[in-house]
């Protein structure tokens, strides 16, 4: 079995799982539908193993394989076929995708149990792991935009599980036209692009690149600003990211599978494969830095405020993936995707560990009402704690290595990438004060009354009527609601082999990168940028200056987060209260859905008042419609006054045609 | 001498014509007709056409005529409305539609270069107009419209009972003393929609008032 | 006389006879209108045929007649029945189909 065939099993297991899930959704009985979705994924892991591995037997110099499945569109402007790229890159976004979701899926087996939806729930995810896996596997442009538009899809579907609830339905309308936004980028920019290359294929476009884009001309920037566009859109990249908090309102593995560890990092994707394009753009490039720093600091400040836990965990997932946008800009490609990586594992888990504890609080997600889960939920505290600790950068778990990897090489850059490499000390610094916020606040301090119910009995609460954490609205456990379970960590066996493996990649995970010891994923991914012009190699005191910093600016957020949180209760809220206006603009997420909605909704709801009040009923029923009804009948009225009823006038036509028809006949004699 | 009975003729002619348009009792115009008819019988036999001529006095003043009688008669005359004409203007177009036409048709025949009819026709034998030459003709050369017209003949027969029967027989008589109806009347016993374009167009003042809806857009 | 004076003779009365037509109400009248007009039409075929020689025009001359005859048949027919519902008896009142 060659590495092509296996990728295209890769692909074929979970279309299978989708078409078996969707067509079988109603005969399914209680959780096999979990299980045929978690098998089908299970066994696209595998071969995304065996595609690793017939690739690693391959040398380095042959690890870019194209393989074409049938012919779509063979015409004298277009050519393009159903093909998929397997190169180190594709491979190692195929299993770290896989691989995730495979844990995940195990994870919604029980997690989802006595939902209504549960088998259209797993119909969903094997769907979207399938359009995510068609997006890293494309082959060519037209591929990528298919498995683009199609991860848009499913993340809808997924958002808006819950469709009775009209806050998950607006969540999901508004995660999507942000995202088609994205996808409109994504198209212009394939087409500024394909007009110079003329071709669609992914391979050929990067040869022919150097050749017919001048460095830094107008089409290749043009259309590396619009990749981005597309980028930030998916990854929830300031100005495009409103969607992502809101987009908390799926299911909790859903929130972990594609707002964490795949789909938000699509971005990142699209960024790296697409390098030699971006590398003739510098302008480009340098946009998506300075985006990924921002990103960054703005959704860092944000977490300190929040209040819900998932949007926390999302804020933060936010300011990662402007740490990788921000690399991959900058040209530390493989670092930018180890952490990619790193961050699938550990944000997954501490998703993963919120699912825990939500379903603890019975449903209620408001970290104001958590507190002192630390004995109730032994298991999940301990998963929370590595993966926080992992996200913070403490050394020896997994983030630690990838995010001063990729602030490193940023470094090595010199001249204005300095003021990158600060913020994203700053952001370090942030992300321990908000990761232990999170902690301290949900699992220290005296145990809630919830808490004290699952010590005290063993039984985890369990709300009267169910509410909508979000408005307090009460709601059913029918089918397009919640189910009726709250399932923990420490009463499912699926949820604890998925929460332990993570937990256990979390922690080694960073073995791969260890700068100076192990460069095995840098030695892996190298054939996919050995044509990068670009060459990042840190010299040994950054490296160890910049660990160092790391380790230094982790420890002292986590302490002080240690102060203001355990130490020293009500010392939030006195900070709070000092600097108001900043405080406000935190809650407020820096009023940008107010700034949209000012900018771009309010316009377009105008104007859509103006077409129909005004354009449609005066120019288009009056003018056009009403105009052209009135000649005609006008006219009909002029010709039907000749019907008068008369015989006698008709008899006079008739006198009178006759009389013309004679004249003529005798002008023409 | 054919000078003469040409112009008595000829004058004959007219005069009925002028009468059966301008006389105001529809029996006196079928009288000026007759008279009509017998002077066109004269100028027939003053062009040769004997038997023509005789089959114009026979069937047209005679039978057909009668005809007429008899329905003027049975309808009445005097008191009909519609004896007055149609008003100065219409009376006006009137005349001026027929003079146009006159003009028209003196350029197309006399103006034509048909030389022919400058001359008194063509050399023809004693027997040009004889029943026998006629005959002759209706048996060989023409008998197929001969056929069809005999053809015709019963057509309208058949016809005109069938139109001038009485539905119902005798009882329904035309005895009893009616007010006068128009046509709309014996129309409405149609749904609606299905009549005329009066009708369809939805002209409230023509139909009655429980029916009347908005005007059709 | 020379033919041309015939055929004048038709066209005064046929014209006198389309002026009928359009001036006058009764019904019964138009249609002795209309006997003028197919006279007219037989005082120039017979003109005619006078002036080719040949009978042609004679037979076609009654064959008009017979034609005539049968119009005159059913038009009196439809003035009967006009009259046996007591419509009145005016052209200009029949304007159902007006519109």
């Amino acid at each position: 079995m060659s590495a092509t065939t296996a990728a295209w099993l890769v692909l074929a297991a979970p279309l299978a799982g989708t078409l078996a899930l969707a067509l079988g959704f109603k005969v399914l009985p209680g959780r096999s539908a979990g299980w045929i979705g978690t098998a089908a994924i299970a066994v696209s892991f595998a071969f995304a193993v065996v595609t690793f591995v017939k690739l690693q037997a391959l040398s380095p110099a042959h690890r870019e394989l194209s393989s074409t499945l049938w012919n779509i569109a063979k015409t004298s402007g277009v050519d393009a076929g159903a093909t998929i790229l397997v190169d180190p890159l594709s491979v190692f976004m195929i299993c770290v995708v896989a691989g995730v979701s495979m844990l995940i899926h195990l994870y919604s087996v029980s997690y989802l149990q006595g939902d209504e939806g549960y088998a259209r729930f797993f119909a969903y995810l094997n769907y979207f792991v399938l359009s995510m896996l068609l997006l890293v596997l494309a082959g060519n442009f037209l591929a990528l935009i298919v498995g683009w538009a199609f991860v848009g899809a499913a993340s809808y579907l997924l958002i808006s599980f819950w469709y009775r609830r009209t806050t998950a339905t607006t969540a999901g309308i508004k995660a999507f036209v942000i995202n088609v936004l994205g996808d409109v980028g994504l198209v212009l920019g394939t087409f500024f692009i394909f007009r110079h290359t003329h071709t669609l294929d992914l391979v050929t476009t990067f040869h022919l690149a150097p050749k017919v884009f001048a460095s830094g001309s107008a089409d290749v920037t043009a259309g590396c600003v619009l990749l981005l566009v597309g980028a930030f859109a998916k990854s929830a990249q300031i100005p495009l990211h409103t969607w992502l908090p809101d987009a908390m309102e799926g299911p909790t593995p859903v929130s972990a599978l594609i707002h964490a560890a795949t789909m938000v990092t699509a971005g990142v994707y699209l960024i790296a494969r697409m390098h030699p394009l971006f590398q003739l753009a510098p302008a480009a490039e340098d946009v998506g830095a300075v985006v990924g720093a921002v990103t960054l600091l703005v959704a860092g400040t944000i977490g300190l405020a929040a209040v819900d836990i998932k949007r926390v965990i999302a804020y933060s997932t936010m300011s990662q993936i402007g740490y990788m946008i921000m690399g991959v800009s900058a040209g530390a490609y493989a670092a930018g995707l180890f952490h990619l990586m790193t961050h699938a594992f550990f944000k997954a888990l501490l998703f993963m560990g919120a699912g825990s504890l939500i379903a603890a609080m019975g449903g209620d997600q408001s970290l104001d009402r958590m507190s002192g889960m630390r004995k109730a939920l032994p298991f999940t505290f301990a998963c929370f704690l590595v993966g926080s600790l992992a996200l913070s950068g403490i050394p020896p778990f997994s983030g630690f290595f990838s995010k001063d990897d990729i602030l490193a090489q940023i470094g090595s850059r010199g001249g204005w990438y300095w003021g990158l490499y600060a913020a994203g000390y700053v952001g370090a610094a942030l992300t321990g004060l908000y990761t232990f916020r999170m902690v301290f606040r949900a699992f220290f301090g005296e145990p809630c009354a919830e808490a004290r119910e699952l010590i005290d009995t063993g039984h985890p609460f369990h709300p009267d009527q169910p509410t909508n954490p979000a408005n307090g609205e009460v709601e059913d456990t029918d089918v397009g609601f919640p189910g009726p379970e709250h399932v923990i960590a420490e009463r499912a066996t699926p949820m604890q082999i998925a929460m332990g493996a993570l937990a256990l990649l979390a922690l080694v995970g960073g073995v791969v990168g260890i700068p100076k010891t192990t460069s095995w994923l840098d030695k892996f991914l190298a054939p996919s940028f050995a044509n990068s012009t670009l060459h990042l190699s840190p010299s040994n005191t950054l490296i160890y200056v910049g660990l160092a910093l790391g380790t230094v600016i982790a420890i002292s957020s986590i302490a002080a987060a240690w102060i203001v949180w355990v130490a020293q209760p009500g010392m939030a809220q006195d900070i709070a209260a000092r600097v108001p206006a900043v405080y406000r603009l935190f809650v407020n997420k820096w009023y940008f859905d107010e700034l949209i909605d000012a900018l771009v909704v309010r316009p377009a709801a105008w104007f859509g008042r103006f077409a129909q009040g005004t354009f449609e009923r005066v120019f288009v029923t009056g003018t056009l419609i009403g105009g052209s009804t009135a000649i005609v009948r006008a006219g009909s009225a002029i010709v039907r006054s000749a019907e008068s009823g008369f015989v006698r006038y008709y008899v006079a036509l008739v006198v009178i045609g006759l009389g013309a028809v004679g004249l003529y006949f005798l002008i023409q004699s | 001498m054919s000078y003469v009975v040409f112009f008595i003729a000829a004058l004959g002619t007219l005069t009925g014509a002028i009468g059966v348009i301008a006389l105001k009792d529809p029996f006196y115009s079928v009288l000026a007709l007759v008279v009509h008819l017998v002077s066109l019988a004269v100028l027939f036999m003053l062009l040769q056409a004997e038997f023509v001529a005789a089959a114009q006095v026979v069937v047209y003043a005679g039978a057909v005529m009668v005809l007429y009688v008899f329905v003027v008669s049975y309808i009445g005359g005097q008191n009909l409305p519609g004896a007055q004409g149609p008003g100065r203007a219409g009376t006006l177009a009137a005349f001026a539609c027929a003079g146009a036409l006159l003009v028209e048709l003196f350029i197309a025949v006399l103006g034509s270069g048909l030389k022919a009819i400058g001359t008194g026709g063509a050399h023809v034998a004693a027997g040009f107009g004889n029943p026998e030459a006629i005959g002759a003709f209706f048996l060989t050369k023409f008998l197929a419209p001969f056929e069809i017209a005999s053809y015709l003949l019963l057509l309208a027969a058949v016809g005109a009972v069938t139109l001038a029967r009485r539905r119902g027989g005798l009882e329904s008589g035309i005895e009893e003393p009616a007010p006068r109806l128009s046509v709309a009347e014996f129309m409405r016993g149609r749904p609606y929609y299905t009549g005329t374009q009066h009708e369809t167009l939805g002209r409230p003042e023509s139909l009655p008032p429980s029916r009347v809806k908005e005007p059709a857009k | 006389m020379t033919i041309a004076w015939y055929l004048a003779i038709s066209a005064l009365i046929f014209a006198i006879g389309v002026g009928g037509v359009l001036v006058r109400r009764n019904p019964l009248v138009i249609l002795l209108c209309l006997e003028l007009m197919l006279n007219a039409a037989n005082l120039a075929l017979i003109g005619f045929s006078r002036m080719w020689g040949n009978n042609d025009g004679q037979v076609f001359a009654l064959i008009v007649m017979v034609v005539a005859a049968c119009e005159v048949t059913v038009g009196l027919g439809v003035i009967v029945a006009m009259h046996r519902h007591r419509l009145p008896a005016d052209v200009d009142s029949m304007r159902e189909l007006q519109g």
